[in-house]
C-alpha cells in the first residue's frame, strides 16, 4: 500500500512535463504529522504532487498552510512520517525551490531598490562585500525581465504599488532555475486588476517553465482557471482533491465553518461565494 | 582662512590628537554599524544598550574594576540576550524600556554608594572626548579594526537578513546567528561610542548620521559612506568648535549631527517629490 492516492492519479488535466523528470513526484508526503509548540497542527498528510502540477493550498487561518510550506523548504522537521521533495528529503537552502513569502508591512516600507533586493536573492548568501559579478547581474536582469519588472527596477521597493512589489518578489524567487515555486497568499491585499495580472504571471511562469507551483490562498476564485488540484486542510488532515471534488458547497462550508455557496456562471465557470 | 594658524594649533596638544583619533575611529564604526541599526529598526535597542552599559560602568568603578570592562560586559550581555530574542525585540519597546529604567536605577545606586564616582558620572553620561588617553586610542583602534573586519565578512548576508529575513532563511543564510553577532558588534560599538558622546547622547553618533543617510539614498553601499561621512564630520567639527569655544565637544557633536539631519530632512522632500512626479507621469502614459 504505497499509493494511497484515492483515485486522483487519473486526473487527465495534469500538465505533464517532458522527459523522465516527471517520473519522480515533485512533492510526496507519507502519513506526515506536524506538531508545533505542543500543538498538533495537522496529521495523516498523505498525498503526492506530480512535477509540473499547479496546486492550491486551501484552509482557514491557522490550519497550517504556511507550516506545510516550511516543511517542504526543510525549515521545519515533521514530527512523524516521510517527506520527499524532488526525490530527496527536504534540505534548507535548496535552490531548486523558490519561495514568495507572505510579506509583512516591514518590507513594503523598505527603501532598498528592487534590483538590489533581487540581487540579494542571488548573491546574498555569499560572505564578504563588494560588487556583484557580471553573471549575477545578468541573472538579476533575466529574473526582472521574466516578471515584467525591468521598468521599475531602480525604484525603491517601498515606493512601488502592491502589484509591482509582488512582481519583484516573484522575480526574487525565480532567480535560480527553480523546479518548485511556493507562493504564500500572493494576491493578499491586491486590487482586482493587480490580482488578474499576478495570476496571469503565475500562470505564464507555470506553463512556460513547467514549474511545480503551490499557491496558498483563501480565495480560489481568481486562481480557479490555473490550478490543477487543491490541497485542503480539513479537520487537521491535509488531503488532495480535484477542483470538482473540492469546489462543492458542502465541503467548503465544512472547511471554513461557515455557509459557502458554489455558483456556476453563464460561461460555465465556477464561482465561490460566502453566504 | 578657516584653517588659520589658530585652528591648526589644535594638533599641538596630545589630548586633542587623541580625541581626534579616537573620535574618528568611533565615528567610522558607529556610522557603519548605525546604518544597519536603522535598517533593522533597532534604534531603541541601541539606545537601551547604552543605558544598560551605564549600570555596568558605574558598577565596575564601584567594585574597583575597569570602567570600560564593566561597560563592555553589560552591553555585550544585553546585546546577546536581545539577539537571541531576535525578531521578538522589535516592538518590545515596553520590555526594553523597563530593563533600561532598572539599569539606570542601578547605576544611580552605584553612584551614591561610591565616593570615586562623582567625577566619572558626567563623563559616562555625556562622554569625555578630551580626556581620552593614548592607551584608550589604541584600544579603540583594535575594536575598530575588529568591527570593520567582521562587518566586511558578514556584509552581504547581514544586509540580506536585515532587509528580507524570510528569503534570507530560505537561501540558507544563518539569520539568527547573524542577528546575535550583529548585536554583539552593536554592543561593542556602543561601549566605544560612550567614550565620545556618553550614554545619553549615543543616538547622535549611532542613529542620527545613519538616519540622515537613509533619507538620502536607497543604495546601501552609498548610504554607509554617507553615514560614516556625517558621523566623522560631526566629530571633527565638534572638536574644532570645542577648541574655540569652551563647551563640551559632545554637545557640539550632538548639535551638528542633528543640524545635518534637520537640513537633509527639510531639503530632501523637494528631491523625492520631483522623482514621484516623474514616476507618476510615466504611469499616465498607460491609458
Amino acid at each position: 500500500m504505497q499509493q494511497p492516492n484515492d483515485g486522483e492519479s487519473d486526473d487527465s488535466s495534469v500538465v505533464s512535463t517532458p522527459q523522465s523528470r516527471a517520473a519522480i513526484p515533485a512533492i510526496s508526503f507519507d502519513n506526515v504529522a506536524m506538531q508545533r509548540r505542543g500543538r498538533l497542527v495537522w496529521s495523516m498528510a498523505t498525498f503526492s504532487i506530480k512535477q509540473g502540477e499547479c496546486v492550491a493550498l486551501l484552509g482557514p487561518n491557522g490550519s497550517g498552510k504556511t507550516t506545510m510550506l516550511r516543511v517542504i523548504l526543510g525549515q521545519l522537521t515533521p514530527t512523524a512520517g516521510q517527506v520527499t521533495v524532488l526525490g530527496a528529503s527536504p534540505q534548507p537552502g535548496n535552490r531548486a525551490i523558490g519561495l514568495v513569502p507572505q510579506r509583512r508591512e516591514l518590507i513594503s516600507e523598505l527603501s532598498i531598490r528592487s534590483r538590489d533586493l533581487v540581487l540579494l536573492g542571488i548573491n546574498g548568501y555569499r560572505w564578504g562585500f563588494g560588487r556583484a559579478r557580471p553573471a549575477e547581474l545578468r541573472q538579476m536582469a533575466r529574473a526582472l525581465q521574466a516578471v515584467g519588472a525591468l521598468d521599475f527596477a531602480d525604484e525603491p521597493v517601498g515606493s512601488l504599488s502592491g502589484g509591482q512589489q509582488q512582481r519583484v518578489f516573484i522575480a526574487q524567487a525565480l532567480v535560480d532555475d527553480v523546479q518548485v515555486l511556493l507562493l504564500d497568499e500572493p494576491l493578499a491585499s491586491l486590487d482586482l486588476k493587480s490580482q488578474h495580472e499576478i495570476v496571469a504571471l503565475i500562470s505564464a511562469i507555470h506553463r512556460s517553465r513547467g514549474v511545480t507551483t503551490l499557491i496558498v490562498t483563501h480565495d480560489l476564485n481568481p486562481m480557479i482557471s490555473i490550478i490543477d488540484r487543491v490541497l485542503y486542510f480539513l479537520d487537521g488532515h491535509p488531503r488532495c482533491g480535484s477542483i470538482a471534488e473540492v469546489v462543492n458547497a458542502d465541503l467548503l462550508s465544512r472547511l471554513y465553518g461557515t455557509a459557502i455557496h458554489v455558483l456556476r456562471t453563464v460561461d460555465g465557470d465556477l464561482f465561490i461565494r460566502g453566504a | 582662512m578657516f584653517f588659520s594658524a589658530g585652528w591648526l594649533g589644535i594638533f599641538e596638544y596630545a589630548f586633542m590628537r587623541n580625541a581626534f583619533m579616537a573620535g574618528t575611529l568611533v565615528a567610522v564604526t558607529a556610522g557603519i554599524v548605525g546604518y544597519f541599526v536603522v535598517l533593522r529598526r533597532l534604534a531603541f535597542a541601541g539606545h537601551a544598550l547604552a543605558h544598560i552599559g551605564f549600570a555596568g560602568a558605574t558598577g565596575a568603578v564601584f567594585l574597583n574594576l575597569n570602567l570600560f570592562v564593566g561597560l563592555a560586559v553589560f552591553t555585550t550581555g544585553a546585546g546577546i540576550a536581545m539577539g537571541i530574542l531576535g525578531d521578538k525585540v522589535r516592538g518590545r519597546d515596553v520590555a526594553i524600556g523597563t530593563v533600561l529604567a532598572l539599569t539606570m536605577g542601578l547605576g544611580n545606586l552605584f553612584l551614591s554608594l561610591s565616593t570615586k564616582l562623582a567625577g566619572e558620572a558626567t563623563s559616562i553620561l555625556f562622554g569625555d572626548l578630551l580626556a581620552i588617553s593614548w592607551a584608550q586610542v589604541q584600544l579603540t583602534l583594535v575594536f575598530a579594526i575588529g568591527t570593520l573586519l567582521v562587518m566586511a565578512t558578514i556584509y552581504r548576508p547581514l544586509l540580506f537578513a536585515s532587509v528580507d529575513p524570510e528569503m534570507a532563511e530560505t537561501r540558507g543564510v544563518p539569520v539568527r546567528l547573524l542577528g546575535v553577532l550583529f548585536m554583539v558588534l552593536l554592543a561593542l560599538t556602543v561601549s566605544q561610542a560612550v567614550q565620545v558622546v556618553g550614554v545619553l547622547l549615543i543616538f547622535s553618533l549611532l542613529i542620527t548620521p545613519a538616519a540622515t543617510a537613509h533619507l538620502l539614498t536607497s543604495r546601501p553601499e552609498i548610504g554607509i559612506v554617507y553615514a560614516v561621512g556625517f558621523a566623522v564630520a560631526s566629530v571633527w567639527s565638534g572638536l574644532l568648535l570645542a577648541y574655540q569655544i569652551p563647551w563640551p565637544p559632545s554637545a557640539f557633536i550632538t548639535l551638528i549631527s542633528f543640524t545635518l539631519y534637520l537640513g537633509v530632512r527639510l531639503l530632501i522632500p523637494s528631491f523625492t517629490m520631483a522623482r514621484q512626479r516623474s514616476a507618476q507621469s510615466n504611469l499616465q502614459t498607460v491609458p
